[in-house]
Formats: C-alpha cells, structure tokens, sequence
C-alpha cells in the first residue's frame, strides 16, 4: 500500500493569531447579505430571483416557463388525434415500474366499437403519486406511445386517495398528442 | 432574614444532606449535595453574607459538585449494593457524629449568648467610624447597604495576608503537580 | 415589606423576565433564520403572518414573517413528547428545567434603564439591585452545567453522553476565563453593582468608548490608557460567552456532523424546546452582560444621558424607557452579531478549544489583570515601583508566551 506522508502546513504568526481569517470571513459572509439583500446575488438573474437572494418565491413565481423540454413530470395517458385512447393495457409499464406504482385492469373493447379491432383498452389505470418516482421507464417501455411525463409538479392531495391519479385524471394531465406513429388507423 | 425563609433554606439544606446518604444512586446523592449548598448558599444570602452565598454556589455547586458528577458518570458508577450492615463502620460512625456533636455543644456554650446588632443606621454608623472617612466601605455604610464584598477584601489583604499569599502558592504548585503528572503520563 | 413593595417586585419580575426577556428568545430564534438566509443568499422564513384571509379579508399580513417564532413554538407544543425506554425517568425530566431556569434567573440583576420616578417615588429598572451583579450570573450560569450534564447522562445513549461531558468540560473551563476577564473592569470601577457600573459608564464614557464626560478623576488620557485592558477583556470576555453558551464556533456539544444533536438527541416536543429556550436565554444574557459591562449599557452615550434622564410629564419622569429602548437596541445588534459570527467562524476542532481556553485566554485574562492593576494604581504610586512593575509585567508575559511556545506540540506527520 502506497504511503503518502503529509506535512500538516506550517502556519505564521499571522495564521496562527486567527484574527486575519476571521476577518475575512466577516468580509465574505456580509458581502452577501449586501448582495443578497440587493437582489444582486451570483446567479440571482439566471435563476430568475425574487429579488432577495437567489431564491424564487414559489406561489407568485413560477419555473414553469423555464422548464426543458425533457423535464419529467407527472405520467399521463394521451389520446391521439383520432379521439382514440392509446393504451391497449399491455401492462408492460405496470410491470417495468420501479415502485409499483402502476396498476391496470384490462378490459376488452366491444365488437360494435369503431376500434374493435385494438381488441382491449384499460378499464381502470391507476397511477399511486405517492409511490411514482418520475423516472420515465413507463414512457420508454409503452408499444404504443400511449403514456408520457408531462410538466406537471404540483401534485397534491389532502389524502391517500386524491394522491392516486385514476384513468380519467390520467387523460386529463395527458390531453391530445398529434404526429405520433399511428399503430391503428381506419386502414389497418 | 424572615424566619420562614430561614427554615425553609434550613430543611432544604437538612434534606439533602440526608438524602446523600438515602439515595443508592450515586448521582442523585451527588444532586443532593447540589441542593445541599444551594440551601447553605440561601442562608449565607439571608444573613446578608451575599458574597459568601455567592462564592459557595459559584465554587462548590459550580465547580466542585460538577467535577464530582462529571467523574461519577465518566466511572459509571452503579447503584450500591444493599450489603450486610458491618458493625465497625456504623459504630464508628456514630462515633464521629457523637464527636462533633460534643465539639458544637462544647463551642456554643462557651460563645456569649448575646444577639447580633440590627443593621440598622445607628449600627452602620458606628461601623463606619472605623473606616477612613472617604473610603468606599465608610460611604456604603454611611448610605445604609453593607459593602460585604469590600470588608472581605480589606480584611484578606490586610489582617490575613500572609496567609492568603500562602494558600495562593499552595494552589500554584498543586497546579503545576496536575500539570507534570498529566505531563508524564503522556509521554 | 409592605404589599406594596412584594406587588412592584412582582410586577417587574413579570414584566421584566417574561414580557422583555423570554420574548427575545423567539425574536432571535427568528433573526437566526433570516440573517443566516441572507448570508446565504436564501429568503428566509417570510409567510407566516395574521391569517386575514381566514376572518374573510382578501390579504394576509405576513409582517415578514415575524409570527413564524409562534408557529415553530406551537409546532413544539403540539408534538408528541416522547420518552424513550432506556431513560433515567427523574434526571431524564428534571434536566430540562435546569437549564432553563438558571439562564432565566439571572435576569434579575441585568440593569434595563435609568430609574424611572413617578408621584416622587422612584423605581430601578432592574429585578435585584444586588451589590454583587456579575458574580450573580456567574454563580447561577454555572448551575446550567447541571441541566446539560444530566440531559446527556440520563438519555442513557452514547450521542448526548458523550455531548454532555465535551459540555461539562467545556464551560468549567471558559467559566475560569470569563471570571478572570471582567476582573479588570470590576477593579476599574471599583463596584460590584451592575447599576453603579452602568452609571458610571454614563456619567464618564463607555468603557470602550470613553470619549465623553472627562473631568479631575477621569481624564480623557487615564482612560484611553485603560482602553487596552478593557479591549482585551472585552475580547476575553465575548469569546469566553460564545463557548459558554455553547454557541457556534463552540457549540461542539451539539454538532450535528458529530453527535447528532448532542445532549439532547433523545428529547422531543416542549422538553427539546426548553433546552433550546435555554441556550437562547443564555445567549440573550451573555449579550445584556457584555453590554452593560463594556458597551455602557442602557446608556445613549455622549452626554445625552443626563438630558434623558430629566424628561418628564408632569411628576413622571420617563427617561428609564427610553434608556430601557437603547439597552433593547444594543441587545439586539449584539444578538446580530452572535449569529453573524455563528455563519461565519467555522466549528473549533475540541483540542483547539481546550487550547484557547487554558493556554490562551486563561493566562492572557492574568496577565491583563496585572496590567489593568498597574494601570489603575499608577497614579498613586512612584515612577520607580511603576517601571519596576512594567518590566516584571513584561518579563511575565515573555515567559508565559515562552512557555506557551515550548509545551506547543511538534506538527505531527500524517499518513494518508
């Protein structure tokens, strides 16, 4: 095993005395607070400050307009612009989530649907948002390009049940996604 | 001092310094030895020994009990062990108890039953007289409060100088003993 | 004592203690969070406010956030106060209150103002106007050992324990340093009575700022030349409170890197708020202490005081509160301060606290006693025994800082 020998620093008198770092350190933290109390702060502008500090005040401000387009947020079902729900409840991401966080009932489409031929759509598709880590393996496993993370962060509820996002919910956050490839049209 | 508070800092004092002895555990004897001086401190304050008060809680309370507490739970002492009651220690004991009993007795029928002067003006006054007439000690008397802080003073370093220089020695080489034994220890 | 009298005691000791003191615990429990979210460029707790919007108005008033202090407090009643098992029940409960208690007692002889007369009686600003103030604090701070002792011995767990102890060791050592400091401005003013102190301090200059009020027995020169000892006392003095009340950048009986909270990991709900009121209080005292010993207490400065103290209405002369309003502005500017050094002074390793206390400050508070006496006596003494007692003064301080250098442990080669 290698051995490496330090020598601890040798300090000088004024090193050893203190008083100089400290000062210093007075200079360091009151330059900001001046800064912070200013709005000037390092980074304040980019990260869009309230004004004091560096921070955003949450309800009056928002990130929204500054989200990326990868950003992961809530997972929604989507519709495509023929008004057809997309998910033909393969279950793949029921069973690829990482928390369990999916659970589908499967139910088959009726002969006398326009889209009998897709054969099966979830009945119930409820996602637990206390349990879904936003990690986005649903949306890479799906077929069928039927759920995504969209933008949505603010989830929340005032209990378990308002925390888990059943099918029509789901539809909701997700709403009408157009140009995706087209499985299942009129033809075949 | 009112007499209700006399007792009340008298039983307080009483009752800690029983319950040392009652109490297995060797903290809560340690704690009752607090209560002990915290009691002893209130009657000093009450007689207007305010220094002394003062001191006895700032040293012994302060300082010494909280040594001692400290030490007692670095050793992890444990509860004492109901043993069987040896003779020769309770006897000897008792002897020790009956000693100083004698010795209180012996002092205080010798010392004149008289009562203490009232510290009042007149009394202020007359003390003050002994004073310079400018001195802090003659001013505070003059103006009625007892300089209790000053008088001790003049009295250790005038009457009992010698003395106080003495013990000032005996605490420096006690210390640099501490110093040399921690220091060879060390090593 | 009449009924009068008890009433007016009670009524200070109310006033005074809960009204003025323990409020002051939350206040700088809140400037804490703020100050230190501006130094670190964060916002700080700004939103709880009068919840208008409840009563059916359309805005709330946050006033900054002022209330937050009630909420947290609130909170901390509200939890649940949980006893672990493995406790020693009666220490484990009364450890709490011990630390409380003395930091509150001490209020009592902390000069707030100028007295303050009305109908032709007259009435101190302060609790116990006892001849013997500083001792006082002193005496019952030391007794708030006890309540960290316990709390970290009775949780029965290693983290307090071993939190409790480096706190045992910790304040009895700077006790001996923070004693020591002030002994030159007691000999200065000659009184052990915090009130005369603050009198003076008014009537001639602050002690650190002596630049009113000279006249035959303070001249100007007399106290510039007392101003050296006075600033190394004062110095002594603060940093020897920072680590009494255990506060950063001593506070290594609680750092959390280390030992989880310290002494009181294994406590909840309102006993961890007692302990947490405990230090505050101390920290609020320390400050009031240092204020009224070196920074002229409720005194305005410059001359002003004597104007203040003769406005009146009538038969009542008001001054005191206005005084009490300066003593209250100084408070807390030195709170400010507290938590300003507390963001900024990164935590002492524990050897290098054990150092600064019983090599550093210890025998720098001895020497600046034997300064300030030289200083004090000189003009009643001979130039000769004055120079006789320069040279010793500078032999000594030779010798203690030989000493120093010579015990100083050689740097020790580290292996990485």
């Amino acid at each position: 095993m290698a051995v490496v020998k330090l020598q601890r620093p040798k300090l000088n008198f004024g090193e050893k005395i203190y008083f100089g770092a400290l000062i210093k350190g007075f200079i360091l933290t009151m330059t900001h607070a001046v800064k912070s109390l200013l709005g000037k702060s390092v980074g304040a502008e980019t990260l869009a400050s309230s004004g004091l500090g560096v921070t955003m005040q949450f309800p009056e401000q928002r990130w929204d307009d500054h989200l990326p387009e990868y950003y992961r947020g809530a997972p929604a079902l989507v519709t495509d612009e023929q008004g057809r729900e997309r998910c033909v409840s393969c279950q793949l991401c029921e069973f690829i989530c990482p928390p369990k966080a999916i659970k589908i009932t499967p139910s088959e489409i009726p002969s006398d649907d326009p889209w009998a031929k897709v054969e099966k759509r979830p009945l119930e598709f409820d996602i637990d948002m206390t349990r879904c880590i936003y990690c986005g393996m649903c949306e890479e496993v799906c077929p069928e390009q039927a759920i995504y993370l969209r933008k949505d962060y603010l989830i929340t509820g005032l209990k378990r049940a308002d925390m888990v996002h059943n099918k029509k919910r789901l539809y909701e956050i997700g709403g009408t996604r157009v140009g995706l490839v087209n499985k299942w049209n009129e033809l075949k | 001092m009112p007499s209700y508070l006399f007792w009340l800092f008298s039983v307080i004092m009483l009752a800690g310094g029983a319950a040392v002895i009652a109490f297995r555990n060797p903290v809560a004897s340690a704690l009752s030895v607090v209560a002990c001086f915290v009691g002893l401190a209130g009657l000093f304050i009450g007689l207007s020994a305010f220094f002394v008060g003062v001191i006895q809680i700032l040293v012994y309370t302060g300082a010494v009990m909280v040594l001692f507490l400290f030490i007692i739970m670095l050793l992890d002492l444990k509860d004492e062990e109901k043993s069987a009651k040896p003779l020769v220690p309770i006897a000897a004991g008792i002897g020790l108890v009956a000693a100083f009993t004698m010795q209180l007795i012996g002092v205080l029928s010798r010392s004149p039953d008289t009562t203490a002067p009232a510290l009042d003006a007149q009394t202020f006054t007359v003390a003050a007289a002994g004073f310079p007439a400018s001195s802090k000690i003659a001013t505070n008397l003059l103006s009625g409060k007892l300089p209790d802080v000053h008088l001790i003073g003049r009295t250790l370093f005038t009457q009992y100088n010698l003395p106080l220089q003495i013990l000032g020695v005996l605490l420096l080489v006690a210390t640099i003993g501490v110093v040399v034994l921690s220091k060879r220890q060390a090593d | 004592m009449d009924i009068l009298q008890i009433a007016i005691i009670l009524v200070k000791i109310v006033t005074l203690t809960f009204l003025v003191v323990l409020p002051l615990v939350p206040l700088s429990v809140y400037f804490e969070r703020r100050f230190s979210a501006i130094i670190q460029d964060r916002v700080g707790p700004n939103r709880v406010g009068i919840p208008f919007s409840l009563l059916g108005f359309k805005k709330d008033f946050h006033l900054f956030g002022l209330v937050q202090p009630i909420a947290d407090g609130l909170k901390l009643f509200l939890k649940e106060d949980f006893t672990p098992a493995h406790v020693r029940k009666a220490f484990y409960w009364m450890a709490p209150a011990l630390t409380v208690v003395p930091a509150l007692i001490t209020v009592c002889v902390v000069p707030f103002g100028s007295p303050i007369s009305i109908f032709g009686h007259t009435e101190k600003l302060v609790i116990a106007d006892l001849d013997i103030g500083p001792l006082f604090v002193f005496s019952v701070a030391s007794l708030s050992v006890y309540g960290i002792t316990l709390a970290g011995w009775s949780s029965n767990s290693k983290f307090p324990f071993i939190g409790g102890v480096r706190s045992t060791a910790q304040m009895i050592s700077y006790e001996i340093a923070l004693g020591l400091s002030i002994v030159p401005v007691l000999m200065y003013y000659g009184d052990l009575n915090l009130g005369t102190i603050v009198k003076q301090q008014a009537d001639h200059g602050w002690l650190l700022l002596p630049l009113w009020g000279h006249d035959a027995t303070h001249t100007l020169s007399s106290k510039l030349l007392f101003w050296f000892p006075a600033a190394i006392a004062f110095l002594i003095f603060t940093i020897s409170i920072f680590a009494e009340t255990n506060r950063m950048p001593f506070d290594l009986p609680e750092c959390e890197t280390e030992l989880v909270g310290g002494y009181h990991t294994e406590y909840s709900s309102m006993k961890f708020a007692m302990f947490f009121m405990g230090e505050y209080a101390a920290m609020v005292i320390g400050s009031a202490l240092i204020i009224t010993l070196f920074l002229g207490g409720w005194s305005i400065g410059f001359g002003l005081d004597a104007v203040v103290e003769k406005l009146h209405i009538g038969d009542f002369y008001y001054g005191g509160f206005i005084h009490m309003g300066c003593f209250m502005t100084k408070l807390l500017a030195f709170i400010l301060f507290f938590i300003l050094v507390r963001w900024t002074v990164p935590r002492f390793r524990y050897d290098q606290l054990m150092k600064l206390g019983w090599v550093v400050f210890f025998e720098a508070a001895l020497i600046n006693v034997f300064l300030a006496a030289l200083i004090v006596a000189a003009p009643q003494l001979q130039a000769a025994i004055i120079g006789i007692g320069s040279v010793l003064l500078v032999i000594l301080t030779a010798a203690v800082i030989w000493v120093a250098k010579v015990s100083e442990e050689q740097p020790k080669i580290l292996r990485a």
